[in-house]
């Protein structure tokens, strides 16, 4: 048999909408814009928190008692907690864990997640049953139930937390990449690929991933927002990080037995919890419109 | 007929595996992870001796298709540990409060899904109308809300600056003097009806609330946009096109023809929701002092109970796989396409 | 005799994200009694829009500016939503491309043709019941007692199609509208579809428009057909007719086109160019581009439809009777 010419089969991305036509879409929906501005204040406050906050030290949790459970006025515009710490400076330290541990979740969840997912739905056979069923087991654990249990194991902590619901998160990326590749397996590209004898790990690299980006964008901007809210519950429960860390979950805790007369304890960082998740999810959806990713479900 | 019974029975042995998987997840987490699993079963007060007991009662130190077959011995005679805080057998605490929490969770799914469905439906049949704008601004609230912080501010609202519903509490303490309830199923709304006890009845009715609309409020969010979603898409098919060309009327379109076909991926999402209600009893009952399943599992979280803990997991793990197949079944029995596949 | 169908002069239009788009420019045809006529076109010719647009089964995005479409006289166009919704499926009944997917996959067979019958007609369960297994077993189901308790995904195509068919005739409609029934069907299938319809057409006494791409359906099954070409009627009249003698440019291409056993070893036919994708936008005739005829007149006015015979019309300024 003669050598054949190699042929390159070039990669056909789903029509992705550019990155300038999703900007103009947010732009002239006002709900989207506001969310995406929302998340961006979001994120500038987490990275110049230290020098927003008014008193830094007390957002770290140096204690000023002599402040205890003073209601807000403008020396302290969110008031002060149990131990006289300034709750907007602590609401604005916090926002440095709900930036970074939320973005870590995800992106671990889809590193795992979406290579196992595409890799199942490409090969089919027992290697997508094995894959399936682990998966499975994975999701029949409600996901608090599995920190509960991993964070009881391993000890309480940030970090243990953090890997609980990298754990918890990875089987939906699998399940979402498994079905974008089945979705794409009988497109003729892929099977003009392997036609010519591409391999079939090039053909997953650069034939099947590229076209996984649209929709697992989508989930992640969700996905974010729901971290942050199960980190916040984590946080409430205690299993998350640990006092005097300003996590906003714990600061809603720590603020319950005042609720009826210092309201403003638990209220603000409870508040910051939902504005910022109801960002996301705004965004998400906006984002999800756009996309249209029906065809993957 | 004959192949509905086999996806049952499919569908059953899936279960099955899931369930002997989730044991084998939770042994792990509970004896092997753990450095010193013994010492935190028995807690922190224990004396070497102790440990050393329990270690060889657990089978520490044999090998781990051996541990594993101890842990399901003791898990199928009901040994679930015995608990650090209350000196009880775990699966004894967990029956004890299971009434209450089932109480409270029947009631808010089944108030999301009474609620949800039909707001998703009409969403969906006035797109773009005000209705489908206050649906979806609903939806998406009760999504992003976390329940904790809802119970707090419903009870700031509700009892300090309205005082219409009580704070905390399943009953009034009052009441077990004025009006005493007879307790026969422990589910107390129902025992106030089975003994005509009406004064009873109203009180136990306004304590569930505040509790169930908390935990209402991210499931009423879910089901709705779902609902919203799959209708919305069925709407667009052929068949509904067909429909409306031999002049079928459009309530009969929306409610039986569209709805029908909706309803299989809003069931699927009913059954996540269940997922997170199980999960968010726990919030809910310790804002709401509600002496269920939940208040006992963040105690013992707090106190880490851990065979209390590793405990609740399995059970709370199991209890999702069984209304995940009972979902499922009901599925197939509606959606003819996916049991006969 | 008084047509059954008239459709005069109509304009439609889309609202795409792109602006306006004219898709049907100035349609005028009709159907008499107990005929079956073909509208024929390649595909964006606006065929299957002319036949949603006489039930009105049209997508929110679509308008119709111009026009009437008089059924046994009454302008359909200016009825109410009730009234229109009490003719569909009861005297105008129509079908669709592919079965498989215009069937509701939930319901069975039988619940969903009764609840049509149950629709227009006043009768009680157990007669819609019996007008179900009868018109079941005209379009040739066997089983029809199985058939009735199935489900959409349990049958095959052709079934479909054949259930498809019951449920239009299900009424005893006077119109049935077509629209490519065999397109989406294997080819032995089509031929009995095909045949089962002109059988039924028959004996039901009803009219039908066939809308199709497909040639040889029309020489099979119709009397008399409209060419459709850019939203336009481009040429109309008796089956034989246009078929041995093609007037317009157009048709005769279409003619020539058609692939023919003697031809072999030579090259195949073509009409060069491509189809307008938003004709109404455009001056003239909409075939000028690739007509081989095109006179300078033809890139500035809109032929009419002029007579060429008894009932053969050409909408080619070639046809223009000369003064």
């Amino acid at each position: 048999m003669t050598a054949m010419p190699a042929l390159t089969v070039e990669p056909e991305v789903q029509s992705a909408r550019t990155f300038r036509h999703v900007l103009s879409v947010i732009v002239r929906d006002p709900l989207s814009l506001a969310s995406t501005i929302v998340i961006l204040l979001f994120l500038l406050v987490a990275v110049f928190a230290t020098q927003l906050a008014p008193y830094p030290n007390e957002g770290a949790g140096v204690t000023n008692v002599p402040h205890r459970m003073l209601a807000p006025s403008t020396e302290h515009p969110f008031g002060a907690d149990r131990l006289g710490r300034d709750v907007l400076s602590r609401v604005i330290v916090g926002s440095r864990l709900a930036v970074i541990i939320p973005l870590g979740v995800v992106f671990f969840a889809i590193l795992i997640g979406v290579p196992l997912g595409a890799i199942a739905g490409y090969k089919g056979g027992w290697v997508d049953e094995v894959i399936m069923r682990v998966t499975d087991l994975f999701l029949a654990f409600p996901s608090l139930l599995l920190a509960m249990a991993i964070t009881a194991a391993l000890g309480r902590g940030l970090q243990n937390a953090a890997i609980a619901l990298v754990v918890s998160w990875w089987p939906w990326y699998t399940r979402l990449a498994r079905a974008v590749t089945i979705g794409l397996r009988e497109r003729y590209f892929v099977e003009a690929a392997q036609a010519t004898g591409v391999r079939d790990s090039v053909i997953i690299l650069r034939h099947i991933l590229p076209n996984t980006i649209s929709p697992i964008l989508v989930q992640a901007t969700v996905d974010l927002g729901t971290v942050i809210l199960a980190m916040g519950s984590l946080g409430f429960l205690g299993l998350g990080t640990q006092p005097p860390s300003p996590d906003w979950g714990l600061m809603v805790a720590e603020g319950r037995d005042f609720i009826l007369n210092q309201w403003w304890i638990s209220t603000f960082p409870g508040l910051a919890i939902f504005i910022v998740v109801l960002a996301f999810n705004l965004l998400g959806d906006t984002l999800r419109d756009i996309f249209d990713p029906r065809q993957y479900r | 007929m004959l192949r509905k019974l086999e996806f049952v029975l499919r569908r059953l042995l899936t279960s099955l595996f899931v369930l002997v998987g989730v044991s084998v997840i939770t042994f792990f987490l509970s004896r092997v992870v753990p450095n010193n699993a013994a010492a935190l079963y028995i807690g922190p007060r224990a004396r070497p001796e102790d440990i050393q007991r329990v270690s060889i009662q657990l089978g520490l130190d044999k090998p781990l298709p051996v541990q594993y077959t101890i842990y399901m011995r003791d898990l199928l005679h009901g040994d679930l540990g015995t608990s650090i805080g209350t000196k009880r057998p775990v699966l004894q605490e967990i029956l004890d409060r299971a009434p209450a929490t089932l109480e409270l969770l029947f009631t808010g799914m089944f108030l999301a899904t009474m609620l949800g469905v039909p707001l998703g439906v009409l969403s969906a049949r006035w797109q773009g109308k005000p209705l489908d704008v206050a649906v979806r601004a609903i939806s998406i609230v009760g999504v992003s809300m976390p329940a904790f912080f809802l119970g707090l501010m419903l009870q700031i609202i509700f009892f300090r600056n309205l005082d219409w519903l009580p704070l905390a509490g399943r009953i009034s303490n009052d009441l077990r003097f004025t009006n005493p309830l007879e307790t026969i199923t422990h589910f107390l709304v129902l025992d106030a009806l089975l003994t005509r006890n009406w004064i009873a009845l109203k009180d136990a009715a306004i304590h569930l609330v505040l509790p169930a609309i908390t935990l209402a409020a991210y499931p009423i969010g879910l089901i709705a946009r779902m609902t919203r979603a799959a209708m919305l898409e069925v709407l667009e098919q052929d068949y509904i096109r067909t429909a409306r060309a031999y002049g079928i009327r459009d309530v009969i379109i929306t409610y039986l023809y569209a709805l029908k076909n909706a309803i299989s991926p809003t069931l699927t999402v009913i059954g996540l929701t269940i997922a997170f209600a199980l999960t968010g009893t726990f919030f809910v009952e310790i804002i709401f002092n509600w002496p269920g399943l939940g208040q006992f599992t963040v105690r013992s979280l707090l106190n880490i109970d851990y065979p209390a803990i590793m405990g609740i997991t399995l059970f709370g793990a199991a209890a999702y796989v069984v209304i995940n197949l009972v979902v499922d079944i009901l599925q197939a029995w509606i959606d003819p396409r996916i049991s006969l596949k | 005799m008084s047509a059954l169908l008239e459709v005069r002069d109509l304009y439609l239009e889309f609202k795409t994200s792109r602006g306006r788009l004219k898709a049907l420019n100035g349609i005028t045809f009709d159907v008499q009694p107990g005929e079956v006529f073909g509208l024929v076109g390649e595909t964006g010719c606006g065929k299957t829009v002319t036949g949603l647009s006489v039930l009105r089964l049209l997508p929110r995005s679509a308008t119709i500016t111009g026009g009437q479409v008089l059924f046994e006289g009454t302008d359909l166009l200016g009825l109410s939503r009730s009234r229109i919704e009490s003719l569909r499926g009861s005297k105008i009944a129509m079908i669709f491309q592919d079965p498989s997917t215009s069937l509701n996959p939930v319901f069975s067979i039988g619940a969903q043709i009764q609840r049509v019958v149950r629709q227009h007609m006043q009768v009680t369960k157990q007669q819609a019941l019996e007008k179900t297994r009868t018109v079941l077993t005209a379009v040739g189901l066997p089983d029809v007692t199985r058939i009735l308790g199935s489900y959409p995904h349990q049958l095959s195509g052709g079934m479909q199609q054949r259930v498809m068919i019951a449920m239009a005739l299900s009424c005893s409609p006077r119109l049935l509208i077509a629209d490519e029934p065999t397109t989406s069907l294997d080819v032995t299938i089509q031929a009995q579809i095909l045949n089962l319809l002109r059988e039924l057409q028959k004996k039901f006494d009803v009219s039908v428009i066939m809308i199709t791409h497909n040639l040889g359906v029309i020489a099979q099954t119709c009397d008399r057909l409209a060419v459709l070409y850019g939203g336009r009627v481009a040429e109309s009249g008796l089956v034989r007719d246009i078929f041995n003698h093609p007037q317009h440019p157009y048709t005769r291409g279409l003619m020539n086109a058609i692939p023919r056993p003697d031809g072999r070893g030579k090259k195949m036919a073509t009409i060069p160019g491509t189809v307008p994708s938003n004709p109404g936008a455009l001056i003239g005739c909409a075939f000028a581009p690739r007509c081989e005829f095109a006179m300078d007149r033809c890139h500035v006015e809109t032929p009419a439809l002029f007579p060429v015979g008894q009932n053969h019309s050409n909408a080619c300024f070639l046809a223009e009777p000369k003064p």
